[in-house]
């Protein structure tokens, strides 16, 4: 058994090494920047950068489908029937959209760490609880994230005639049902736009991760200027880093909003 | 003929059906219950851990990072909008070398994010210290303050440029052409019809912007600005009080509250006319 998990983790860290594109084989600084400060290895700052980039890249990852899910129900809620689902969803996303993301990181960063270590003492353990930041981080973006998520799936909801749940109570349909195989495709294709949008903000939003500690892109740059003093030309690096991160997901995000509108081309 | 002889004696009123109690309501109580739960504790957090030292203390600090918060934003808003101007009609020029700079512009600084261009600025631009003093600017880069302001201007020109551009460009074509066959001058009609018109347009998301920029100068604290932010860093590294962070949040809420209704009502005031 531990030679198959230690197998999986050779295949898994082959992968990481074999896809990077900073310091893989085909990475830009294995060709471009062998003999330079951003050189792979020990010599150079090249790997712990291309380090930082699958920090970036996971945090924004992991975050996206649980912000999903949280915002989905959030916009359930908010267009309930019920006034106290409703009244209970409004001040989340009052609460999280008002709240700059630093400080959401913050309160949830510390306070978690407090509840934590509150509730052991409680139970009898007196000890000093270092929370996971990568932890901590996910749940503060997803929070912000699903805030913003809900209102633009609201939106979409209003945007999906009453005749379409009708036409899938007259179908019998149970109301589960419904929302998978008539309501949600619907919804995906109005909703893709805003949340093509809130995808790229996500992206600019994991730099505040590197504040609490986190090596994501910024903090390694970050450390490599305190070491090389070499600021303007890590810090570029990092905006060249984002950029390009930026500019992928519109190529990626565009062929998915053709794929959402396949249907509607023929017309 | 038939008529009533016997009257309907009087009934009792109709029970008062309860509502049954669905999931729904059920999650929904709870929900609410725990919102009150917390709401309940921060308030007891801060009579317990009320301390009369501490608050005269950081009290003062606060309103004072208070109003540098919002004057930062303030003035950044307004050198935006000013760099903006400029930006979008580049964006929007016929001239391919000039709109394809502005676009590289706004995509560059909508594509980074904000901690990422105070990084480069603060730090970045302090490598070239001999090169800015020769220039005469380095009294500008120097100071933690001013490469703030700068960061937040130049980003928000960004994104205002964009807001300005969608809200000219939504303006139809017969307004211009309307202006054109009265004969009226080109500026004039941009002034005087085109842009009240782009500007009603505009009006939500130069709100939004606002807001996004009051969330994102929180920022500035990390290159040593005592802002809100920073003076709750300030106050929360002397103290190890939780309770300072809350402050913050309730202070950053109660501005982009009051920002949000204001902008409501404004709204609503210059909506007047559309209303039917």
């Amino acid at each position: 058994m531990g030679g198959l998990f230690s197998a999986l983790g050779s295949l898994w860290a082959w992968i990481g090494y074999v896809f990077d594109p900073l310091c893989g084989p085909v990475g830009i600084f294995t060709w471009l920047g062998q003999s330079t400060i951003l050189a792979c290895g020990d010599t150079g700052w090249g790997d712990e950068i291309a380090a930082g980039l699958k920090v970036t890249v996971g945090v924004a990852l992991v975050t996206l489908p649980i912000g999903l899910l949280i915002g989905f129900l959030v916009a359930l809620g908010q267009q309930s029937e019920e006034k106290s689902v409703r009244l209970a969803a409004g001040i989340y996303t009052t609460i999280f959209r008002g709240l700059p993301e630093l400080l959401t990181l913050f309160i949830i960063y510390y306070g978690m760490q407090i509840l934590i270590q509150s509730v052991l003492a409680w139970v009898g353990y007196d000890g000093r609880v270092e929370i996971n930041a990568f932890f901590s981080g996910v749940i503060a973006l997803s929070v912000v994230f699903s805030a913003y998520c809900s209102e633009v799936l609201l939106s979409a909801f209003r945007a999906i005639p009453k005749g379409q749940y009708e036409a899938g109570d007259a179908l019998g349909l149970h109301r589960g049902r419904t929302m998978l195989l008539i309501i949600l495709p619907q919804l995906i294709r109005v909703a893709l736009p805003g949340l093509v949008n809130l995808w790229m903000i996500l992206l600019k939003d994991t730099s505040y991760v590197s504040i609490i500690g986190l090596a994501d892109v910024l903090r390694q740059t970050g450390v490599a200027v305190k070491v090389t003093k070499e600021a303007f030309l890590f810090y570029t690096l990092a905006c060249g880093i984002y950029l390009g991160l930026a500019i992928i997901s519109s190529f990626g995000l565009r062929y998915i909003e053709r794929w959402a509108r396949r249907s509607e081309i023929r017309r | 003929m038939s008529h009533a002889d016997v009257l309907i004696p009087p009934q009792p009123a109709p029970k008062n059906l309860e509502k049954p109690m669905t999931l729904a309501r059920f999650t929904g109580c709870v929900v609410v219950g725990l919102w009150i739960v917390l709401a309940v504790a921060l308030v007891a957090m801060i009579i317990t851990g009320w301390d009369i030292e501490k608050f005269t203390r950081y009290g003062p600090r606060y309103l004072h990072g208070l109003m540098t918060t919002i004057t930062l934003v303030a003035v950044s808003v307004v050198c935006g909008a000013v760099l903006s101007l400029p930006l979008a009609f580049a964006r929007m020029s016929k001239n391919k070398i000039i709109g394809g700079l502005a676009f590289a512009y706004v995509y560059v600084f909508r594509g980074t994010p904000l901690l990422a261009q105070l990084f480069l600025i603060y730090y970045g631009l302090g490598q070239f210290r001999p090169q800015l003093e020769a220039v005469g600017l380095w009294w500008f880069f120097r100071d933690a303050w001013y490469c703030g302001l700068f960061s937040m201007t130049i980003n928000t020109a960004a994104y205002q440029a964009e807001i300005l551009r969608g809200a000219i460009e939504s303006v139809p074509r017969g307004q211009h052409e309307a202006a054109a066959s009265l004969g009226i001058h080109k500026a004039i009609a941009f002034r005087k019809i085109v842009l009240p018109q782009a500007l009603i347009v505009a009006l939500r998301p130069y709100g939004n912007e606002i807001i996004l920029l009051i969330k994102g100068s929180a920022v500035v604290a990390i290159i040593t600005i005592l802002d809100l932010m920073g003076e709750t860093r300030y106050a929360f590294s002397r103290t190890f009080d939780y309770q300072t962070y809350l402050w913050a949040a309730i202070f950053y809420l109660a501005m982009v509250e009051a920002l949000r209704h204001l902008w409501d009502w404004i709204e609503r005031r210059l909506t007047r006319h559309l209303k039917r």
